[in-house]
């Protein structure tokens, strides 16, 4: 019901049509191939195995498409405005503060060299004027946010000093201070443990879902990604296969869904061997 | 007698326990599976068991030998380990035909040529791989030969630490089978370790669930679905692996 209703507004992302390609030394790779959707403030999940274009479609929104790629897209609109003709300058006025991405390992993602509330201050100053107590203020309310127990504390601690699931923490309050419209995360969680992760979800969850925030969550995990999305695009080499509301995942019909559901191996399921994807060269043609 | 069978197994990086205590059997042509989060220790179980952990006391035996403070050269042709990352695993700068030679020349066996041709046909590889290199293959193809170069030796018991954590679910599945195929048609014995409850459900009879450095419980995997038998830690374990669920999450609690 909620999906319906941010439909009918603006839509926060409109895209038609994106293409993504690679020039590299064994020619040209498309990486993303002519897909389309739009987002509502939603949680849209974008499921595929490696090299399906999951990644590159996230990162061509914020447009950090590596320099040998190029982006094409009919229509690549965020409310309105078209993210085509950016420059540098208009692009750093929309990312962090408009448009925001959670990577996957902290450990690589945060600044080694620089405590963790320094980080977070950086982020938000560089897109609000504000006293440098007040900046560290904010911070420490962000932190509590995310659920750190001791903000004062970790405020002052480098990256290596915390666990993987308080790192990730921080990625998302120092990604959630600016007060973005739409968060990108790109596997946030596949680092972690399993209670770790859902509850390092929870907390994206409930910040989400209390500023009104539009979330694109990228995982190769289905299962997680149908329990935590209103919505799923199943992508695969490039294009989209399916989409399909997260709770009807056991009504896919597409065969490559079906063939991934199947394959998981079940808590319960039979010892008899898994069923082996085929993979229908049909499925690469647009 | 079990294939292997461990007790009172203590570890400890300089000062700080790993292991505790822990104790497990493992009948022989059984699939057993050791779970639990990281930091809790399964990993280090295995790597104690082939040797690659020097402080260690408590008793293990593999075969109905006592293992002591080195491995020889037979144990190694009863127990193979097979690592989580064939990425990392597999020699960058030696090709697939000198990776599956080498632990032959090791041991002396002989008849190199055949026995590399036979180990990759028992991993589903064609001939023509023997001349390639790690970074010419697919993850799923470089975890079959990590698997070949287990199996060359003919051991009895394999050792998997997460065998396909790296990889996509549908290469999984195929590893996954494979893995079974293997252990019906050589009679192998399976210590299997993973983070993920419903690989352990669907490989192993048995399962250790583990946490901080112990064995938590050791149940049948049938027993699973009966969440009411378990005990809070593998309750809690089993309800994360069901995906998310925003009340489950405020119901859990840290373990000591």
């Amino acid at each position: 019901m909620e999906t319906t209703g941010a439909m009918a507004e603006t839509p926060l992302l409109d895209i038609e049509n994106l293409r993504v390609t690679f020039r590299t030394s064994h020619g040209t790779v498309e990486a993303v191939r002519g897909i389309g959707f739009t987002l509502g403030r939603e949680r849209l999940g974008i499921v595929g195995e490696s090299g399906s274009g999951k990644s590159q479609t996230g990162r061509a929104i914020l447009g950090l498409t590596a320099g040998n790629g190029e982006i094409r897209a009919d229509r690549l609109r965020f409310h309105g405005q078209d993210l085509m003709g950016f420059g540098q300058r208009e692009w750093r006025a929309i990312r962090g503060k408009r448009i925001s991405m959670v990577m996957q390992d902290p450990i690589y993602s945060l600044n080694p060299v620089m405590t963790v509330g320094r980080q977070i201050v950086e982020a938000y100053t560089t897109h609000h004027r504000v006293s440098p107590r007040e900046a560290k203020e904010k911070t420490l309310e962000m932190l509590a946010a995310v659920k750190i127990r001791d903000p004062e504390s970790v405020f002052g601690r480098y990256p290596h000093e915390v666990s993987g699931g308080m790192g990730q923490r921080i990625m998302i309050a120092m990604m959630l201070i600016p007060d973005p419209d739409l968060i990108i995360a790109d596997e946030p969680t596949s680092a972690l443990d399993v209670t770790v992760q859902l509850q390092v979800l929870a907390i994206l969850d409930d910040l989400v879902r209390e500023r009104g925030m539009g979330l694109i969550f990228i995982s190769h995990d289905l299962s997680l990604v149908s329990s935590f999305c209103d919505r799923i695009l199943v992508m695969y080499k490039g294009r989209i296969m399916e989409e399909l509301k997260a709770s009807e995942l056991h009504r896919a019909k597409h065969p490559y869904t079906r063939g991934l559901l199947d394959c998981l191996p079940s808590l319960d399921g039979p010892k008899a061997p898994l069923r082996v994807l085929r993979r229908d060269p049909a499925w690469e043609i647009g | 007698m079990p294939m292997l069978e461990i007790e009172y197994l203590n570890v400890r990086f300089s000062d700080t326990p790993v292991l505790k205590d822990v104790g497990l059997a493992v009948p022989r042509n059984a699939s057993f599976g050791l779970v639990g989060e990281s930091g809790s220790g399964k990993s280090t179980v295995l790597r104690t068991v082939c040797g690659l952990v020097d402080d260690w006391d408590g008793t293990i035996s593999v075969a109905d030998r006592k293992l002591g403070a080195k491995r020889d050269l037979a144990f190694y042709r009863t127990t193979q380990m097979v690592f989580q990352d064939p990425y990392g695993s597999l020699h960058p700068r030696h090709t697939i035909h000198r990776i599956l030679s080498e632990p032959v020349k090791v041991h002396r066996l002989g008849d190199t040529e055949a026995r590399v041709a036979a180990a990759l046909a028992q991993v589903g590889l064609d001939a023509t791989f023997r001349f390639r290199y790690p970074h010419q293959l697919s993850g799923g193809q470089r975890q079959r030969v990590a698997i070949a170069r287990a199996l060359i030796l003919e051991p009895q018991l394999v050792l998997l630490d997460e065998p396909t954590s790296a990889l996509d679910v549908s290469i999984q599945a195929e590893i996954l089978n494979l893995l079974q195929d293997l252990q019906q048609r050589l009679g192998l014995t399976y210590v299997v370790v993973s983070h993920d409850l419903a690989i352990v459900a669907h490989m192993c009879e048995t399962v250790a669930i583990m946490n901080r450095g112990r064995v938590v419980e050791t149940v049948a995997t049938g027993a699973l679905g009966d969440t009411a038998s378990l005990s809070p830690y593998s309750r809690q374990l089993l309800v994360a692996s069901k995906g998310y669920d925003r009340a489950a999450v405020d119901r859990f609690v840290d373990f000591e």
